[in-house]
């Protein structure tokens, strides 16, 4: 295919249709309106997703999903968007949690919602942009960017220690990315030049970059400090349970079910390859990093009463074994990483909805004042069952898949680590039983008395999200399939 | 050329004007309009590389498209300035033509520092630029705190300028030739000679002193709470950037080929800069003396400029310029219309003001460097700049802590004016027109525009 003959292609699409969207839903004042905009525009987005899925054949359209334009070239960058096999996964992740988020909240009502979905929209577009970067530079501008609606989102709707929770957040990861910012222009020091300029800031050029093993060792920490905040990896952890809990249902699902894989993404895109020597060196340090942090955050899962600080700690738990799971740097589980990544972000939304949904109804999130609300509400138990299932990784459910795979990966790197590892898979069984257990059954008390079941819109999301963790817990073959490509030539960067 | 001669002449047609005019407009749009004039001369001059009027200089100024971009730049944000303050110096006091006529002679002096390649022109340059700058600074009467500022300043300035002049001395003394051409005072790059390191040091103070750089900052809370806010937004952006401009200019050109041997110097000035101007600024209450300390932290950003002394830190001074003046300028007058200037007065104004409180989260944003603004374009050149010298990695890893800690103070301001409410009979801020709100979206409009495409600012020192 000549590339003159395509005037856009999918990455553009799939940045500027949310950014259009959100600058245009600041302008319709009426709630009901705007509520509708974004369901419609969100719904337009999966639907350009899908399709760049069906043309994600690198070898055959690679003009679709990959282009150039002149932009500070004369220091070097150009802007450069174009989308691999792992683009393609978490772009499409992004576009189908959208609608998905829009319509579980939708019953929500927030002041002057014209600006909370045109900032929602904007975060989309936003991630969309670190996803798809090719440039270092355009992927550090789009990485700060995301962040910045998600924080007037959290500060202006966010409950009641909002302001404190998120400028914690924000501080924590303006400072990650400052010091990512210096690592890059450290690696850029050592690119090769390009016509206009004597070095550049192109992805090849930096996978190219001829670092010693001592710069490597510095720079690497550079990064992987900002990235690790964003995951976040202990002890870079403390902003999230706060964060999640004084977030905005909707921010709080942006914030877990995409923005942290942002994290894992740009650990899988930067750092392994452009720092290979470090990573051999430092591979036990990161993976005992994780592993502390997955054994912390279960145990403290286990105490927590609050069901969001709940799913945030378990969300930690998640996180770190995915970190632990690409520094083991085999194949199998890094497959396993970028199923997870999809998954993870399917079950942690659907783990939200429904305590959102419970929230809501019940009016309370301690899990000591609800119980018995399979009694009053059946098909959300269900529905609760099946993704906490899928949490803790139940063969045939989507986690299993991945978790699995991690582990093999993780077992052939070193047994301590992983059966470290395992046990807290142990305590995930324990502690999300356990709260299975106090909130859903047992007598219903005062204040689950009164609780209605769901209504069919969110049944119809969740039974979405149901559909999604089966099915690829039967057959994960797409994902491998979309992701192969990129893992290989991963891999033989790393060896 | 044509800026040093018309801003002259301007002014002094200003000064006799306000004997004869009584009307109180008039002064502000005859500034206006001379402003835009001499603004456009600057641009043919730009463009066609030669001035109107064909003085022989002997060599005394320099004028190539870098100093014309400079001053370009500088005029352009005196003109914003104008416009969305003009008004306010009606509230100064009575003589408002007199002020607008001592802000030409002040163009005159940037002008001059812009260009100059003698001492004695810098000293002039210096010179004319401050001692109209005394002047407004007491310019509010009956004020004490103003008064104070006046006095504080102009005895702490006398000082630096006393200084300089005994370094120039110096250098005079030390040049091989007797010379007061900064491209003559040194040859080579050997050992310094004591004279010309003793000279060396004392211009690095007294320049210090004038771009309020740690350790001799102490003079510029004081002075910029204590003056007129309007003039404050002038001291704190323009003449700023423009004493910055004359440091680099000349110790780039003075003694570049020693640079290591003077650089270590600056490394000092930097990290002290930084620390003392991001750590007090944390602590203010009042916004205009916020502003104070986190100009003096800006100026830690832009000595980068000095310490890498290449291509690359040229540009980023010139982007530094233009992004930290805008934002400036834009912030300060928001400032200027609010009724209480502690952080606690901003409280609500996104519900009451909400373009105001728009902007100004603009003009805040770009002030902490986050993407898509100038002020990330050009911190993001300065710090490139640093990191490609190859050494003091540590230095440039202290600055970006230093940034996120100005997230604190600019977000705070932010934190207030969208997340904290006030009640609805308060009015928070008066005398706001639509064009002044126009002009305010303009304003931001340029600073996303830098932060997209500062090339369109950058290529133009190339010409």
């Amino acid at each position: 295919m000549d590339p003159k003959n395509i005037w856009i292609t999918f990455p553009e699409l799939l940045i500027w249709f949310p950014l259009v969207a959100g600058l245009v839903a600041f302008m319709i004042r009426n709630q009901k309106k705007v509520k509708a905009w974004a369901i419609i525009s969100s719904f337009i987005t999966l639907a350009i997703s899908v399709t760049s899925l069906i043309y994600a054949d690198a070898s055959k359209y690679f003009y679709y999903n990959n282009v150039s334009y002149y932009w500070l070239q004369y220091i070097g960058s150009n802007f450069s968007i174009g989308l691999d096999g792992m683009g393609h996964l978490l772009t499409a992740l992004t576009a189908l949690l959208f609608p998905v988020i829009f319509i579980a909240t939708n019953k929500t009502n927030y002041k002057y919602s014209n600006v909370f979905y045109g900032l929602m929209l904007l975060t989309q577009s936003g991630m969309m942009g670190v996803f798809a970067a090719m440039d270092v530079l355009v992927f550090y501008i789009f990485w700060e960017l995301a962040v910045i609606p998600i924080y007037f989102l959290c500060s202006r709707w966010g409950g009641k220690r909002r302001i404190q929770a998120t400028f914690k957040f924000f501080v924590y990861t303006f400072a990650g990315s400052l010091l990512m910012l210096i690592g890059i222009l450290y690696v850029y020091m050592h690119t090769a030049g390009t016509d206009y300029a004597s070095h550049s800031f192109s992805m090849n050029a930096f996978y190219a970059a001829l670092l010693s093993a001592k710069e490597q060792n510095l720079v690497f920490w550079l990064f992987f400090i900002a990235f690790a905040i964003k995951m976040p990896v202990f002890p870079f952890h403390t902003w999230q349970p706060d964060t999640y809990e004084q977030a905005p249902a909707s921010a709080t699902m942006v914030l877990s079910g995409i923005m942290v894989k942002m994290g894992v993404f740009a650990v899988i895109r930067w750092i392994l390859p452009i720092f290979p020597e470090a990573v051999n060196k430092f591979d036990n340090i990161v993976i005992g990093l994780s592993v502390i942090g997955m054994l912390y955050a279960s145990l403290i899962a286990i105490k927590q009463d609050d069901l969001k600080r709940f799913v945030a700690y378990s969300s930690i738990a998640h996180i770190g074994l995915m970190c632990a799971a690409i520094f083991t740097k085999s194949e199998t589980s890094l497959q396993g990483v970028m199923v997870q990544m999809f998954n993870h972000g399917i079950n942690i939304i659907g783990m939200w909805i429904v305590v959102d949904l419970l929230e809501k109804n019940a009016g309370t999130r301690k899990i000591s004042e609800l119980g018995g609300v399979a009694h009053k509400a059946p098909v959300l138990t269900i529905f609760l069952v099946i993704i906490a299932l899928a949490n803790i990784a139940l063969p045939l459910t989507n986690a299993f898949v991945g978790e699995f795979m991690m582990f093999a990966g993780l077992f052939k790197f070193n047994m301590v680590f992983a059966a470290v590892a395992l046990v807290c898979i142990i305590l995930a069984a324990v502690y999300t039983l356990n709260m299975v257990q106090k909130v859903f059954y047992g007598e219903a008390n005062t204040i689950t008395e009164k609780m209605l079941d769901i209504s069919f819109n969110q049944k119809l999301v969740l039974a979405v999200l149901v559909v999604f963790i089966f099915l690829f817990g039967v057959y994960p073959q797409p994902v491998f399939e979309l992701t192969k490509e990129t893992i290989s030539a991963l891999l033989v960067r790393i060896k | 050329m044509n800026t040093i001669i018309l801003t002259a002449i301007w002014g002094v047609v200003m000064m006799l004007g306000g004997a004869f005019i009584k009307n109180k407009s008039l002064p502000r749009n005859l500034a206006i309009f001379g402003l835009l004039v001499i603004l456009i001369f600057n641009c043919i001059e730009m463009n066609r590389g030669e001035s109107f009027f064909n003085i022989d200089v002997r060599n005394m100024l320099h004028f190539n498209s870098f100093n014309l971009t400079f001053i370009s730049v500088a005029l352009g944000c005196t003109l914003l300035f104008l416009l969305l303050n003009g008004r306010d110096f009606e509230k100064i006091g009575e003589h408002v033509s007199e002020y607008f006529a001592l802000l030409f002679f002040i163009l005159s002096g940037i002008a001059i520092i812009s260009t100059f390649n003698s001492l004695l022109l810098l000293f002039i340059g210096i010179e004319i630029v401050s001692i109209p700058l005394y002047i407004l600074t007491g310019s509010d009467k009956r004020n004490l705190k103003s008064n104070e500022a006046a006095l504080k300043y102009f005895l702490m300035g006398a000082f630096s300028t006393g200084i300089m002049l005994l370094g120039i001395a110096f250098l005079y003394g030390g040049s091989q030739s007797g010379s007061f051409y900064i491209d003559n005072i040194i040859s080579g790059n050997g050992p310094m000679p004591a004279m010309i390191a003793t000279g060396l040091v004392l211009l690095l103070v007294s320049m210090s002193f004038k771009v309020s750089a740690a350790p001799f900052h102490f003079w510029t809370p004081d002075v910029y709470d204590g003056a007129p806010t309007v003039i404050t937004s002038f001291m704190a952006t323009v003449i700023k950037v423009a004493a910055f401009f004359a440091f680099v200019r000349l110790f780039e050109n003075a003694f570049g080929t020693m640079h290591s041997q003077w650089q270590n110097l600056v490394v000092i000035l930097i990290t002290a800069t930084l620390l003392f101007g991001n750590l007090t600024a944390v602590f203010q209450q009042s916004v205009k003396r916020m502003l104070a300390y986190s100009s003096i932290a800006q100026a830690g950003f832009m000595l980068f400029s000095l310490f890498a002394l290449n291509n690359l830190a040229k540009e980023g001074l010139v982007l530094y310029a233009a992004a930290y003046s805008l934002a400036s300028i834009g912030m300060f007058a928001i400032l200027v219309k609010m009724k209480d200037y502690t952080v606690d007065g901003f409280n609500g104004l996104g519900k009451q003001q909400p373009v105001l409180a728009v902007t100004a989260t603009v003009f805040l944003l770009s002030l902490t460097g986050i993407p898509l603004t100038a002020g990330f374009m050009s911190k993001f050149y300065m710090l490139n700049a640093a990191v490609l010298t190859g050494h003091q990695i540590w230095l440039v890893i202290f600055a970006v802590i230093c940034a996120a800690i100005s997230a604190y103070y600019y977000f705070r301001i932010i934190q207030s004016m969208f997340f904290k409410d006030v009640s609805d009979d308060v009015v928070l801020a008066e005398d706001i027109t639509p064009a002044f709100k126009i002009l305010l979206i303009i304003t931001s409009i340029l600073i996303i525009g830098l932060g997209l495409f500062p090339t369109m600012l950058t290529n133009w020192l190339y010409f």
